[in-house]
């Protein structure tokens, strides 16, 4: 079973730069362009389910807007 | 505790370890390097900070950095020294923390000499860094005096976290005199509530001279010039010699104040009423009393070792109520007691309306006098 | 249904709740987050001391949940110094450009390392001057345009850019000194690995450490964020060789 995963964006940090957009392996971020930040940007979104959680679009963010979350599968130990 | 024989910048930096400094940054220069050699051997043995730094720019970065922590931190140097200090100086004023610097003046501009000059009078009474800012500025005139002051600059330093300057000159640094020093400070162990040191258990401490909007510069600006008249109104220190009675007022600062002092005394026992006003605090200036005191004489005698640095005080605060005069040596010459008395008794002797700037009426009798010791 | 969310990633707790002024993109903020994540992970932020520099990054108190002190231009490793040696136990660290650190300070910053002072160093090198529009800096590139270098750098005139990391892993008080780069995830990866041992320097009194970081300027530049990136990887690191330039024995094996 494929691991879940998803992002919250703080539309208070972002900037709408796109780097996690480049960066996604999943290719499943893009700016919103319907909506704007407190400071005029375009943040970046999910734009479907694929997120594995991976975290390289909170790697590469330069302003520490992104949480990523990964589901925890029950009744298995991590590490 | 016993008078010693003390040398100069050996007393000074004694006089500093007793007031409690914790810290030391300084790199060599002549007349003042006897101060860094003594600390670098005497506070590494009490546990305390010594670093001789590349430059006198780092060495200024470095007290900066400490005097950040609250500790008391110090550094002393020579005029070019202080040239290159003085954007350190202008942060430290900025920020608004505790530092004393000594500046044992030598001849200059430029590379200059290294004989005894009060020529920095500007640049250290005036501010010499950029910006709004106003350094408390001590000018004692014997190692016993430099010895008591250092523990008061430390403490002004602290009430008004304002830059302390102390001023001397290469004669005061290098001389040896009888001298007591003071006890052992201790150092206290309580950390100003404004230092940096950890934000432990506390919101995290900010210290920066940079306030970008320029309302918030003309609060600081604002802030620290309140200070300032507030320093003006409790710390004005001077001495004074025969000025009770007296007709002809001498006025000069260490140094030449000191020597002054012999030509004071000896025209007393001439028989002309002179005396002597020596500003120990050059800033803030003791306007005041040079205020009652035109009001008393004559004429005022004006002495300095540089161009007429202070004069340009002196004739503000006398606003024209008595004729003002100078004599000043410069470029690292000493004027002798023999001098000052000649200049005294011309002074006296002298009914004229005195000229707009002193120094016209100066410049000739001084290149006459060259000319005649050469 | 899902039972529990871990979190994988979130905001380190070093920083404040400030967004940043810098330009979108600008990896600035990759570098701040890193030096955060480190503090936190060390468990360091209440006896961390930061030194801020003058350039771009002149505001980095702002974004630091820590003591913070603002030095002048270039002086910040003497600042540093001042410091470190009144408060020997407190974790001290500046951060400055490559104008700051390369230009005017670079006296400062060569002593210190000299001395062996043991604080640390994250040294942001994006080959221009940001704050001031886009001059040509010490690290500027040969032939790279800027506001200063119109024509492009030429060498003849402006010089060669200058290679800090190299130059510092000569000084013996040096205990850790390495080039890293940002330009994407595995890097930025490397690079935070590297910050972590130049703290762990610090903190086992080891001596002077520095994290030299590629960075890149999209505004001054004139290229989008990930053109930016891509000329970091492409330009830069041929220039600026990534690696280690000095590393001290008891960091080479260290598990971190």
């Amino acid at each position: 079973m494929a691991v879940t995963g998803w992002i919250v964006v703080d539309n208070n940090y972002c900037k709408g730069c796109s780097l996690c957009v480049e960066a996604c392996p999943q290719e499943v971020l893009a700016l919103d362009m319907e909506r704007l930040t407190p400071q005029g940007y375009h943040p970046a979104k999910m734009t479907q389910d694929k997120c594995t959680g991976c975290g390289i679009c909170a790697v590469v963010c330069p302003d520490a807007a992104i949480t990523v979350y990964r589901e925890k599968p029950e009744k298995v130990t991590r590490r | 505790m016993a008078k010693e024989l003390l040398k100069g910048n050996h007393a000074f930096a004694e006089a500093a370890v007793r007031a409690g400094v914790e810290a030391f940054y300084g790199y060599p220069i002549t007349p003042s390097t006897e101060f860094l050699e003594y600390m670098s051997a005497r506070l590494p043995a009490l546990g305390r900070v010594f670093v001789q730094a590349e430059s006198e720019v780092a060495a200024i970065n470095m007290v900066y950095g400490a005097a950040c922590t609250g500790k008391r931190v110090m550094t002393a140097s020579s005029s070019p020294g202080l040239s290159l200090m003085m954007e350190g100086i202008s942060y430290i004023a900025g920020t608004e923390v505790p530092a004393v610097v000594v500046n044992v003046m030598r001849g200059g501009p430029g590379l200059g000499n290294i004989a005894p000059s009060q020529g920095d009078y500007y640049q250290m009474i005036k501010g010499g860094g950029h910006g709004d800012y106003f350094p408390i500025v001590l000018a004692p005139a014997s190692v016993q005096e430099a010895i008591d002051y250092i523990g008061l600059a430390f403490d002004l330093a602290d009430k008004y976290r304002a830059i302390v300057h102390i001023v001397v000159d290469g004669n005061m640094g290098q001389m040896m005199e009888p001298a007591e020093l003071p006890p052992m400070r201790e150092i206290p162990e309580k950390v100003p509530d404004w230092a940096v040191s950890g934000a432990k258990g506390r919101e995290p401490n900010i210290l920066t001279s940079i306030y970008i909007d320029p309302v918030d510069e003309e609060v600081t600006n604002l802030r620290l010039l309140k200070r300032w008249k507030e320093i003006e109104k409790n710390e004005v220190i001077f001495k004074e010699y025969a000025v009770e009675d007296a007709e002809y007022l001498v006025i000069g600062f260490g140094t030449a104040g000191r020597v002054a002092s012999s030509a004071v005394r000896e025209a007393r026992e001439a028989g002309i009423k002179a005396g002597l006003l020596r500003p120990i605090t050059l800033a803030p200036f003791p306007s005041q009393r040079l205020e009652e005191l035109a009001d008393q004489v004559k004429r005022i005698l004006v002495v300095e070792m540089n161009s007429g640095m202070m004069l340009d005080d002196v004739i503000r605060i006398v606003k024209g109520k008595v004729p003002v005069e100078f004599y000043g040596r410069m470029g690292g010459v000493t004027p002798l007691p023999d001098e000052i008395y000649a200049e005294i008794r011309r002074v006296s002797e002298n009914t004229g309306p005195g000229a707009e700037d002193p120094r016209d009426e100066w410049i000739p009798r001084l290149e006459k006098f060259i000319s005649g010791e050469k | 249904m899902v039972a529990t969310a871990e979190v994988i990633y979130q905001r380190p707790e070093s920083f404040t709740e400030v967004h940043t002024h810098y330009c979108p993109g600008c990896t600035h903020g990759v570098a701040h987050r890193l030096v955060a994540e480190v503090i936190d992970e060390m468990g360091l932020r209440e006896k961390t001391i930061g030194v801020a520099p003058v350039g771009c990054s002149v505001f980095a108190y702002r974004y630091f949940k820590m003591d913070f002190v603002e030095a002048a231009h270039g002086r910040a490793p003497a600042m540093a110094t001042g410091i470190k040696r009144v408060l020997p136990d407190r974790t001290v660290f500046t951060y400055q450009g490559d104008g700051d650190l390369a230009s005017i300070g670079i006296a400062e910053i060569m002593h210190a390392a000299g001395r062996g002072e043991n604080i640390t160093v994250i040294f942001i090198n994006n080959a221009i001057y940001g704050m001031t529009g886009g001059q040509m800096a010490p690290t500027t590139l040969e032939g790279m345009k800027t506001t200063s270098s119109p024509l492009g750098r030429d060498v003849k005139l402006a010089g060669y850019p200058i290679r800090m990391a190299e130059l510092l892993s000569n000084m013996d008080g040096s205990a850790y000194i390495v080039r890293r780069s940002m330009h994407n995830a595995a890097n930025v990866r490397k690079s935070k690995k590297a910050i972590r041992l130049a703290f762990e320097a610090q903190e086992r009194g080891l001596g002077f450490s520095l994290v030299e970081l590629l960075s890149s300027c999209p505004t001054n530049w004139k290229l989008t964020p990930q053109e930016a990136l891509d000329f970091v990887g492409e330009k830069m690191v041929p220039v600026f060789p990534l690696g280690d330039y000095k590393v001290h024995p008891t960091l080479e094996n260290l598990k971190v």
